[in-house]
């Protein structure tokens, strides 16, 4: 009986062309899917993974301007503990740049760290263009090593992106002098008077750019040394102050973990500062994983991502609904032969299996040739736009104005999977209803009909 | 002489729109072991829904069919299952083969449909031999391999027979087997039909033409949704 349901339901593939038809319907939808999801579940761990890269695991910050007291021997105290790796503080500010003599100036941000420590818990060096390999000298511009330096985020300085969405980068860096300005604030957060040794203006070298990949901090970042953003920030007097502590951990431990254990640190530690002064300052700190640091950047693409998904659902029923239409199509078509089935005593539940078995070929012969088809797309999806790009200057996107380098095209076996199980899922769920109701009919009715 | 078949007031009306049409009015008819019935009447007086009823591919709305003494609306709808597929062979005006088969498999189709698969793949050869000298004696042992549209219309009903008593079934039903046929190759089918009742076969045949009535041996004649034995 089994060979015999799936002879004829091969049978009946082959000689209907709505068959074929209802296949490729599910051939198609399971590319776009495919395609569409993978993509996008590219871009989305692709911006996920830089804003990682940005801040490393663990993040204690402050949401004030004006941070937190530092304190040497608690930041010992983390990198005495054996799932932390590295530990950097860095000190946060805002400001304004111009270059001598210009009539003109940008609002920046400012992140004042040391270079190396940055660079061992977060993505720092790597951003770099020409300290890649050397982060402590990273505030040192090669042009002018005597002059005091900083790193530029990349895109601070406008027009440099090409249209492929690369950089130009000559030999050496360019020379270019900033001047940056900014706001210091006392402890309480007034603003420190003039007069005193508190400084608010600066110049630099352009030492470096950084390209982090996030469009927001590329434009509007500039990276000094720890020390001249506490005097640029007002975190050096009367006490040390710093606007967050950057934390990786060992690569045996898991961030929640992790991030658990730095919280019961940070717990215990605040116990025993809370008679010290400025301890009120802690209040406005947490201790966060690098989501929880980013969450509000995260949830945008991830808003987007969920959109996008619950879209293709909809391309998804799309299927089921045309797998439906051919299967209610087909099944009319073949009342007669059902009549006949019934007539030599098949069971009703078996010729329902020769349609579902029908519908299960056409799911996988479609999902198959779909998944295939996503697959080569995929791996050809970079060359295809270039190619694009080249004969009909065509971008998906505009490399001048996104930050997104190559098409993500990596494939995730677990993905194609379900997308496939589903494409066929969805070819059962079109084919059950007129299977079930051809096989509810009455003997006799679906002769008589067909004799007409 | 035993009888096979037995059906009793039968009772069959169909809706056509806001009226009903009575097709059967309290038929009752018996159906001995091993003859060559015919059932006869005019266009539309009910005889394809008379056979249709005894062999179970239709239900009457009133009175009870009997087969070898087993009341048909006991059965469960497996057990009618099996009835259709092995103690009636049904022969149809209109062939009704699938055109997606060939005439072996046509023929084949109610051994198919009665076993599991291990009990298609022990029993394979086996059946696929009967099914072979039951065509061949059928005069299409030339032409297993084809498919249904490439055959002449009595070559089609000769298949149509030949599915019927694939799984020998004891009582064989034939709606109009020549209806559709010119004379001599309707009187070629009569042959057959004939030489299988010489071998046994309990066989009940639906005819409208009096000519093809007379080679039965019991005739009876449907009027007014009756029956009657001549
Ligand atoms: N499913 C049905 N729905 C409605 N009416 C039906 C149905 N089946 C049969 N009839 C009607 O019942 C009557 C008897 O039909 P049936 O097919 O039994 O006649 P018949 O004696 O076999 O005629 P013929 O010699 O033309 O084959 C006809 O008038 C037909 O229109
Ligand atoms: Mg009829």
């Amino acid at each position: 009986m089994m060979m015999f349901s799936w002879k004829l339901a091969i049978r009946y593939f082959l000689h209907r062309p709505a068959s074929w038809l209802a296949a490729a319907a599910v051939a198609l939808c399971t590319f776009i899917v495919i395609v569409v999801l993978t993509v996008m579940n590219g871009l989305a761990a692709d911006f996920k993974q830089k804003n990682h890269a940005f801040v490393g695991d663990c993040v204690i910050a402050s949401d004030s301007l004006v941070g937190f007291v530092y304190d040497r021997s608690f930041v010992e105290t983390l990198e005495s503990q054996p799932y932390i790796e590295a530990v950097s503080e860095s000190v946060a500010g805002v400001g304004l740049i111009t270059q001598p003599g210009a009539n003109w100036n940008i609002g920046v941000q400012f992140l004042g760290i040391d270079s190396a420590r940055h660079s061992a818990v977060t993505g720092f060096a790597d951003s770099l263009y020409y300290h890649r390999d050397n982060p402590e000298q990273a505030f040192v511009p090669d042009y002018a090593p005597e002059q005091e330096g900083c790193v530029a985020g990349i895109d601070l300085i406008g027009g440099r992106r090409t249209a492929d969405g690369g950089y130009a980068h000559p030999d050496r860096p360019v020379p270019i002098r900033l001047i940056l300005s900014s706001f210091p604030l006392t402890a309480r957060g007034a603003l420190a008077r003039g007069g005193t040794d508190l400084v608010s203006s600066k110049t630099y070298y352009v030492a470096d750019d950084s390209h982090t990949g996030l469009p927001q901090i590329d434009g509007a970042m500039v990276y000094l040394p720890l020390r001249d953003g506490r005097l640029l920030t007002g975190m050096d007097s009367p006490v040390e102050r710093i606007s967050s502590i950057h934390i990786r951990f060992g690569p045996s431990v898991s961030l929640r973990q992790g991030v658990e254990r730095v919280r019961g640190l940070w717990a215990v530690y605040l116990q025993s500062q809370s008679d010290r002064s400025y301890s009120d300052l802690f209040e406005s700190v947490r201790v966060q994983s690098w989501q929880e640091n980013r969450r509000s950047r995260i949830a945008a693409i991830e808003k987007e991502q969920k959109m996008l998904i619950l879209l293709f659902l909809m391309l998804g029923i799309i299927t089921v609904f045309i797998v439906f239409v051919i299967f209610y199509m087909l099944v009319g078509h073949k009342s007669k032969d059902i009549g006949i089935l019934m007539s030599v005593g098949m069971g009703r539940h078996k010729i329902a299996g020769v349609f579902l078995k029908f519908a299960s070929l056409i799911g996988f012969l479609g999902a198959a040739a779909g998944t295939l088809a996503g697959c080569v797309f995929l791996v050809y999806i970079n060359p295809i736009e270039d190619w694009l790009f080249a004969r009909f200057d065509f971008q998906l996107w505009d490399r001048s104005v996104y930050a997104i380098g190559e098409i993500p095209n990596q494939l995730h076996p677990d993905l194609l999977l379900a997308v496939a199980v589903s494409a066929v899922a969805a070819c059962l769920a079109g084919a059950m209803i007129p299977a079930m109701q051809a096989a509810r009919k009455e003997t006799v009715q679906v002769l008589q009909v067909s004799q007409v | 002489m035993d009888t096979i078949i037995r059906a009793e007031n039968i009772h069959k009306s169909y809706r056509m729109g806001r009226e009903r049409l009575s097709v059967l009015r309290g038929a009752s008819l018996g159906i001995a072991t091993g003859s060559f019935t015919a059932i006869v009447g005019a266009s539309g007086s009910g005889k394809s829904t008379l056979l249709h009823i005894l062999g179970a591919l239709d239900r009457p709305d009133e009175g009870r069919v009997e087969f070898e003494g087993q009341d048909l609306r006991r059965f469960s709808g497996r057990r009618l299952n099996q009835y259709r597929n092995r103690s009636v062979g049904f022969v149809f005006q209109f062939y009704h083969l699938l055109n997606e088969l060939n005439v072996l498999e046509n023929t084949l189709l109610p051994a198919m449909a009665a076993v599991g698969s291990a009990g298609w793949i022990r029993s394979r050869t086996s059946r696929q031999e009967a099914a072979c000298v039951l065509l061949e004696r059928l005069g299409l042992g030339g032409r297993l391999r084809h498919r249904p549209y490439e055959l002449s219309g009595g070559e089609r009903q000769r298949v149509a027979i030949a599915r019927a008593l694939m799984n020998r079934p004891a009582l064989l039903l034939a709606d109009e087997p020549t209806g559709n046929l010119d004379s001599k190759t309707g009187f070629g089918i009569l042959e057959v039909l004939k030489e299988l009742n010489r071998g046994g076969q309990t066989i009940v045949m639906v005819t409208h033409d009096d000519r093809i009535a007379g080679l039965a041996e019991v005739v009876w004649r449907l009027t007014d949704g009756k029956i009657e034995t001549e």
